[in-house]
């Protein structure tokens, strides 16, 4: 995905996906900000370990679940991209440990 | 465990959600001079349809249209009442009482109230289709979501597809911005048109007519519409590639594609209402479950409100007025309405709802989403989480599997994070289309509080009292002991 030209500026926010350094703005979801960076999958699914990325934006179909600072199935939709963060692909179930 | 998130142990109202319905019942009530508290899940206030109204980045307004500002109206005023905000909260339950149980970036509260306004609105329809999970595919609710709060859409080629006013919307933003978008499918069927034209005159004396027949000319006269869309497939392997069709039933030429988006209208929100017990029914023409509600939004439940889409779809102004006759009678109830004045003060925003109301009738017709497209076959998935197919839900159909609770015990379905959010509406018409009886003798999933995932170290860090303490081991999930 892209950002559209129209925007304002915003600060700047660097973290991390599955160890690579991303670049997106104050405000963005944690899911805004890795698709307007074209990174993904978002998750793999239990049974067949088929790529998922969000679906709904919304809250509704958890098809977003990634880790977030070694926490496990947080909605990325939800949750607000910061500084430094640490953002990983949640493979499969959520691991009994995070 | 102390929490860092400011809240007091019992408020007059809690209301939950901060969509148009949350934000106008709040202010009403704050102004009354009521103590409201607002629980939302989203970081700032406007609901999704208002989504970051007081912050979209994007520096045109034209792009998104007047009326997504009407939203940053409503957070001033909300703003200027003293109504209490509290921003990614997430309600795991409601208990008489009335009790909230509600997690705050992982910390868990008990907060108490006379009564509660559900302002949780609606979501997208399901649109089960053969590819509908692959990346590239989304509802279009999540692509304007995108566009509003981060200015991100597509990038490549992009296929709209489905029926309803939301699908025309989302277009002509997406033209106003520069985005790609390769063709429209529309997929209503035409036979609505007859079903549908009865109620034009309602329609056209509404605000809603004008401005539907502007958007709809926006789009048409800059973008490939293709109308009679019978069957849509998503293909591709890691992601989307291309978007195949029928039209009229016959097969047309794929069309290359990184990204579908598909919508066929909202459907209310009735995790909350439904595990609170309130009485639900089918709605025949909007085909969806909704709380039963009285004139000004009480369930069947004393002193548990809906307002806004969660109670019957009527859109953002509806709700804006659906929700000021909720906060009336709440306020009434508590006091603070002179005796006698009730029905006077709400006679304004009753006339307003009811001219919208009466324009929503030729929507709701024109826009019923055809029956392939809601009650899937084959090997579509159903349930997303658990990844069941239509043909393994009709397979236990047909070896008697009854109904939605009985189905997750066969396949799980239903039993994965979204608990059945997504797939509720679909596995119930499904099972019905398969036994050939009534949805409503089907019935829906039982939802159970906490009907959010929380951790157990949440429930056990919460701070309280003995009183609230057992609320909260009343809400302990099967299986698990305080
Ligand atoms: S994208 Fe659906 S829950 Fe996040």
């Amino acid at each position: 995905m892209t950002r559209i030209a129209s925007c304002k500026s915003r600060t700047q926010v660097k973290f991390q996906f599955n160890g690579e350094t991303l670049t997106a703005f104050n405000g963005d979801s944690v899911a805004a900000a890795l698709l307007a960076s074209n990174a993904g999958p978002f998750r793999t699914t239990p049974v067949s370990h088929a790529p998922r990325n969000p679906y709904c934006m919304m809250g509704i179909c958890f098809d977003c679940l990634v880790t977030i600072d070694g926490v496990g199935n947080r909605q990325a939709c939800l949750c607000e991209v910061t500084d430094g963060m640490q953002v990983e692909t949640q493979l499969g179930r959520r691991d009994i440990a995070k | 465990m102390t929490s860092h998130i400011e809240y007091e142990r019992r408020y007059d109202v809690v209301v939950i959600g901060a969509g148009p319905a949350g934000l106008a019942s709040a202010t009403s009530l704050a102004e009354a001079g009521l103590n409201v508290v607002v629980l939302d899940e989203q970081t700032a206030p406007g609901g999704q349809i208002y989504r970051s109204a007081t912050r979209s980045p994007i520096s045109d307004p034209k792009i998104l249209g007047t009326e997504y500002y009407r939203g940053a109206e409503l957070v001033a005023a909300f703003e200027a009442s003293g109504a209490k905000y509290v921003p990614q909260a997430i309600v795991w339950s409601v208990s008489p009482g009335w009790d909230v149980g509600v997690s705050v970036r992982g910390h868990s509260f008990l907060i108490s109230a006379d009564a509660v306004i559900l302002a949780t609105g609606a979501q997208e329809r399901p649109f089960p289709i053969p590819g509908w999970t692959l990346p590239g595919v989304m509802t279009a609710g999540a692509a304007q979501i995108l566009l509003k709060t981060s200015g991100v859409v597509p990038d490549g080629e992009i296929v709209l597809a489905g029926c309803g006013p939301l699908l025309w919307l989302l277009a002509a933003q997406y033209l106003r911005a520069n985005a790609k978008i390769a063709c429209v499918l529309d997929t209503t069927p035409r036979s609505n048109w007859t079903k549908a034209i009865g109620y034009l005159p309602g329609f056209a004396l509404s605000p809603l007519a004008a401005k539907g027949a502007k958007l709809l000319l926006e789009v048409k006269s800059s973008t490939r519409v293709i109308a009679n869309v019978d069957s849509i497939k998503a293909v591709g392997e890691s992601g989307l590639n291309a978007v195949e069709f029928t039209r009229n039933g016959t097969t047309q030429k794929p069309i290359g594609a990184k990204t579908l988006l598909l919508h066929q209208g909202v459907i209310p929100n009735v995790n909350l209402s439904m595990a609170i017990g309130c009485e639900h029914v089918w709605d025949d023409t909007q085909l969806c479950f909704r709380p039963v509600t009285d004139e000004w939004g009480e369930t069947s439940k004393r002193g548990i409100f809906v307002a806004g889409d969660g109670a019957w779809i009527g859109g953002a102004v509806v709700a804006e007025h659906a929700a000021r006759l909720t906060a009336l009678k709440v306020a009434d109830r508590l006091g603070k309405i002179a005796a006698g004045e009730l029905s006077n003060r709400a006679s304004r925003d009753r006339a307003a709802k009811q001219r919208l109301v009466r324009g929503r009738a030729f929507l709701d017709k024109l826009y019923t989403p055809a029956k392939q497209f809601r009650v899937p076959e084959g090997e579509t998935i159903v349930c997303r989480c658990e990844e069941v197919t239509a043909r393994q839900l009709r397979d236990v159909v047909a070896l008697g599997c009854a109904g939605p609770n009985q189905a997750k015990a066969f396949l799980r379905c239903g039993m994965g994070p979204c608990q059945g959010r997504m797939c509720g509406v679909t596995v119930t018409e499904t099972i019905a289309d398969a036994r050939k009886v009534s949805v409503e003798e089907v019935g829906y999933y039982n939802i159970r509080f906490p009907i959010k995932p929380i951790s157990l170290g949440e429930f056990a860090a919460i701070p309280t009292t003995d009183e609230a303490m057992k609320t909260v081991v009343r809400e302990l999930p099967p299986g698990v002991t305080s």
